[in-house]
């Protein structure tokens, strides 16, 4: 079934990577038709459109000071705030690790009907504007729901709206490995009398991990920043259901812009220090491939 | 491994049981509860002054949006996949940031930047440009938020299929943008065009981000996002129920193109 | 082949139906969807900003205004949020030439920043262009029989009200509930005694006035605390609540002011929101009108509570933001972090 990756993808058998030996051979010609003159017209675009926006974000945040800077960063809200928003993007990850393998599996495995109308559908929470899954998510499972689940305003409500935003990341990123995965292994294994157990612990799972990975590290980094579905089904009560970005939010609308901006660039920092683990990861993996 | 019958049934109703109660189901209901009174309803809903506005603005900030993303993906791909140089990993990082980033902390780092106060906010005063509060403002937010779609879709593609065609064209004396536009241009197109899409969808739906920088000024600077908020907090519930399926269906659409464009690509046009 | 066909047909059947809807459009530049038509004069061009709440009540106000000789050819471009939000915008460079917000401290940020004259409240209305009261909004019926202050610490009673820290114009609840409690600021312990046992029936504090509505209607909880003219609105749009006016309660005014930078066309719009016609159109979706000659006419819709208290009385918006919402130091911020741990639940 089809897929793309949405992380950096592993060096599989169908066409060669990069060259060996690269002294012998010229530089890759795409590379000379844009060559350095591009790569620094994409880096200016890159930091205008991004890195300049953010770094404002982090000056401003100094704007009172390292003392000011820290006390609102280790205010007793902000702490219990960023505590949960980790747990439960943590926890996110964690389901969407078990689930989003499964529903790969199955996706890629398995036949039945419609299931190309499934694999389309996977992408939807992507597509589909926080406001309104944050809206369906409360008639759904709040109140008034029709099939008598009542979660709204509690810690399962959010850990639900980011399970919903956060769906595509690990299917996506599993299945180009699982398609690609040579079944030659798991064959001789099974001619071997090894039970399904075994086989799918020691000769599948070991491939799939860093992909596995990849997704729940961009699931965690997405459940961390996420606030349009979260913002109505959480009810914002301090020290319970308040994440991080709504506590922002608060106090961008206390009037209190600089300790709102230092708060930020604790997410920041957070969300970077794990995108630079994804890239260390798919290094890992690729050398793990060898 | 050959999981047998009883194993394979059950993962499959688990897996669809978990992408039911999480997926089909709330969608569905957008559905249900829009059509709910009827299509001439809804009908109304979406061709008031207001939403068709919201809808041009929509789609004009998008295709602004999305051609600069693509030019800067396939540019920044080029680059990650076939050139040599140091910091690669931190550029990852940063592409990879507006996954990331609170949708707030977007918007409060934009009217940093470019509000009346902010660093740049005098000298656009004084060219009497307003970037904030208008629609070039919207632009903006929508150009962070899709930055990494197109990148991400056709890096890995550059990488999987590797350079030996564009070394034999060059050796063959094609010049590098020949090469280009003959053989790498056309490999990517279906990662191009699926970056495209996604990037499309994300633009469309893009709502916290916008709604900080917009000013909300009724016939201007609302998006079809913003609209159905401002319905919903005017208790037009059947309004942004009408709204929000006209997003959910042009996110479908997005998905439809995606699905025939996937297939087209596992039909080997690589 | 043939199943590709039959794939991007009906895709490009949308498209082009999406296409045709964006074409029909035209270079409409009318503003929401309710009516308010604004476009096409010849005049000059005027900007409001406001809260939220108010936008069904100008929708009519400003095509009665155009249809008077002083707004004859006047455009007008609206802007409704959240007061605070659009304070900040107006602050942070929206343009705008009249505004009016729910609290005082979002019109003072506007004069601190030079935009509004100091003198704004100066004027016979005093700054203000209706008022109301905090109300307590119940289902249709008041099944519970929810009258007083009281009724809303009995065992088992959910209190909605929002969260004072995501909007500016909540603050107002709990000042009546504060003010109530300690005979209009004469006796602070009592008054936040209070607010703390009243919090401890909040379930959930939403971030916005209209978000705790949304929720109220939606089923949750069994009081709102909330404006009269919410819930008056809120009736008006079909939906099944009723309200109880308790015998004490705050005054809540929303001011109004025009920019220093407006054209004069502002002032004669300002004026005529004042007048008559109006305050009348404000009456009937239940603000209590500052034009006193039509508060007197529909004296019957709007009475008054007998323990009406000003926020004057608690010492003005200063004081109290100072003392009781002030971030790291306000009492009522200790009441609101302190209610995470202990709630029970």
């Amino acid at each position: 079934m089809s897929a793309t990756s949405l992380t950096g993808p592993r060096s599989a058998a169908s066409g060669g990577s990069a060259p060996a030996g690269g002294a012998a051979r010229r530089a890759a010609p795409a590379w000379r038709s844009t060559g350095a003159l591009g790569l620094g017209v994409a880096t200016l675009w890159l930091s205008v459109i991004v890195l300049l926006p953010l770094s404002a974000v982090v000056v401003h945040s100094l704007d009172g000071g390292l003392g000011a800077f820290w006390d609102a960063v280790t205010s007793r809200q902000a702490l219990s705030a960023l505590r949960f928003t980790v747990l439960v993007s943590l926890a996110t990850a964690l389901i969407n690790v078990i689930g989003g393998t499964l529903i790969a599996w199955v996706l890629v495995r398995d036949r039945f009907p419609g299931k190309r109308f499934v694999n389309a559908l996977i992408d939807l929470p992507f597509a589909l504007p926080t406001i309104v899954a944050g809206l369906v998510l409360l008639t759904l499972y709040g109140q008034r729901s029709p099939v008598g689940i009542d979660i709204a305003f509690t810690q399962a409500a959010v850990l639900v709206a980011l399970l919903f935003v956060t769906l595509p990341f690990v299917i996506r990123s599993v299945q180009p490995v699982l398609i690609e995965l040579d079944t030659e292994m798991e064959e001789a294994a099974l001619s071997l009398g090894a039970r399904n157990a075994t086989i799918f612990r020691r000769i599948v799972l070991p491939n799939l991990v860093p992909a596995i990975l990849s997704g729940a590290a961009l699931a965690f980094a997405r459940a961390v920043g996420e606030f349009g579905s979260i913002v109505l089904i959480s009810g914002n009560i301090p020290f319970k259901t308040q994440v991080s970005s709504v506590y922002v939010f608060n106090l961008i609308e206390s009037d209190a812009p600089t300790s709102a901006a230092a708060v930020s660039t604790v997410l920041l920092l957070v969300s970077l220090a794990v995108l630079l683990a994804i890239r260390g990861l798919g290094r890992w993996g690729a050398r793990h491939d060898r | 491994m050959t999981v047998d019958r009883r194993w394979q049934l059950s993962l499959r109703v688990v897996a669809l049981a978990y992408l039911g109660a999480l997926l089909f189901v709330p969608v569905g209901l957008i559905f249900y509860r829009t059509f709910e009174h009827g299509l001439a309803a809804v009908w109304e809903s979406i061709t008031t002054p207001a939403a068709i506005h919201a809808f041009q603005l929509t789609l004009e900030v998008t295709l602004i949006a999305v051609p600069l993303n693509t030019l800067f993906g396939i540019v920044m791909a080029i680059a990650l996949a076939r050139g040599r140089w140091r910091g690669k990993g931190l550029i990852n990082a940063f592409i990879d940031l507006p996954f990331a980033v609170s949708p707030i902390v977007i918007g409060l780092s934009l009217v940093l930047v470019y509000g009346v106060h902010g660093w740049f906010g005098g000298a656009l005063a004084n060219a009497g440009i307003q970037v904030i509060f208008s629609v070039p403002g919207i632009v903006l937010a929508t150009i962070f938020v899709s930055l990494p779609f197109v990148v991400r879709e056709v890096t890995p593609v550059l990488k999987e299929i590797g350079d030996d065609q564009e070394q034999a064209a060059a050796t063959l004396g094609a010049g590098a943008w020949t090469t280009f536009r003959r053989i790498t241009l056309p490999a990517i197109r279906w990662g191009v065009a699926y970056g495209v899409v996604l990037s499309v969808a994300r633009c469309i739906g893009e709502f916290g981000a916008v709604s900080v920088v917009s000013g909300k000024i009724s016939g201007e600077t609302d998006t079809l996002t913003l609209l159905v908020d401002k319905r919903f907090s005017n208790f037009d519930l059947a309004g942004a129920y009408a709204a929000s399926a006209l997003l959910a269906l042009i996110a479908l659409v997005t998905l439809l193109a995606m699905t025939t464009m996937n297939r087209r690509r596992e039909e080997g046009d690589t | 082949m043939i199943s590709r066909v039959r794939k991007t047909v009906p895709a490009l059947l949308v498209l082009g139906a999406l296409a045709a809807l964006a074409g029909c459009g035209g270079s409409s530049d009318s503003s929401s969807g309710t009516g308010a038509a604004s476009s096409g004069g010849s005049g000059p061009t005027l900007s409001l900003v406001a809260y939220s709440t108010p936008e069904v009540v100008y929708d009519q106000i400003i095509p009665d205004f155009q249809k008077t000789a002083a707004g004859r050819g006047v455009n007008f471009k609206t802007s409704y949020g959240a007061s605070g939000d659009q304070s900040r915008a107006v602050d942070a460079g929206l343009r705008a030439d009249v505004v009016t917000f729910s609290t005082e401290p979002d019109m003072t940020r506007l004069v601190r920043d030079g935009q509004v004259a100091a003198d704004w409240n100066q004027g016979p209305n005093r700054g203000l262009v209706t008022t109301s009261v905090v109300a307590f909004v119940v289902r249709k019926g008041n099944p519970k029989h929810i009258k007083t202050w009281n009724d809303l610490l009995r065992p088992g009673i959910k209190v909605l009200t929002p969260n004072p820290f995501s909007s500016g114009a909540a603050k107002w609840n709990l000042l009546a509930a504060y003010g109530q409690a300690s005979h209009a600021g004469r006796d602070p312990a009592a008054g936040l005694a209070y607010v703390r046992q009243l919090i401890s029936h909040v379930p959930v504090q939403d971030k916005s006035g209209r978000d705790a509505l949304s929720d109220f209607t939606g089923g949750n909880g069994d009081v709102l605390l909330s404006y009269e003219y919410e819930a008056t609105t809120a009736q008006k749009k079909g939906q099944s609540v009723d309200y109880v006016l308790p015998d004490d309660t705050i005054k809540i005014n929303i001011d109004i002011a025009t920019t220093k930078t407006a054209p004069p066309a502002a002032r004669a719009f300002l004026d005529y929101v004042l007048s008559q016609p109006a305050q009348q159109r404000f009456a009937d979706w239940g603000y209590r009108p500052v034009n006193a000659a039509v508060l007197a006419a529909n004296a019957s819709k709007f009475p008054t509570p007998p323990g009406l208290f000003t926020i004057e009385q608690l010492g003005g918006w200063r004081a109290v933001d100072d003392q009781l919402f002030d971030v790291t130091r306000g009492a009522i911020t200790k009441i609101e972090q302190n209610a995470g741990v202990s709630t029970a639940k």
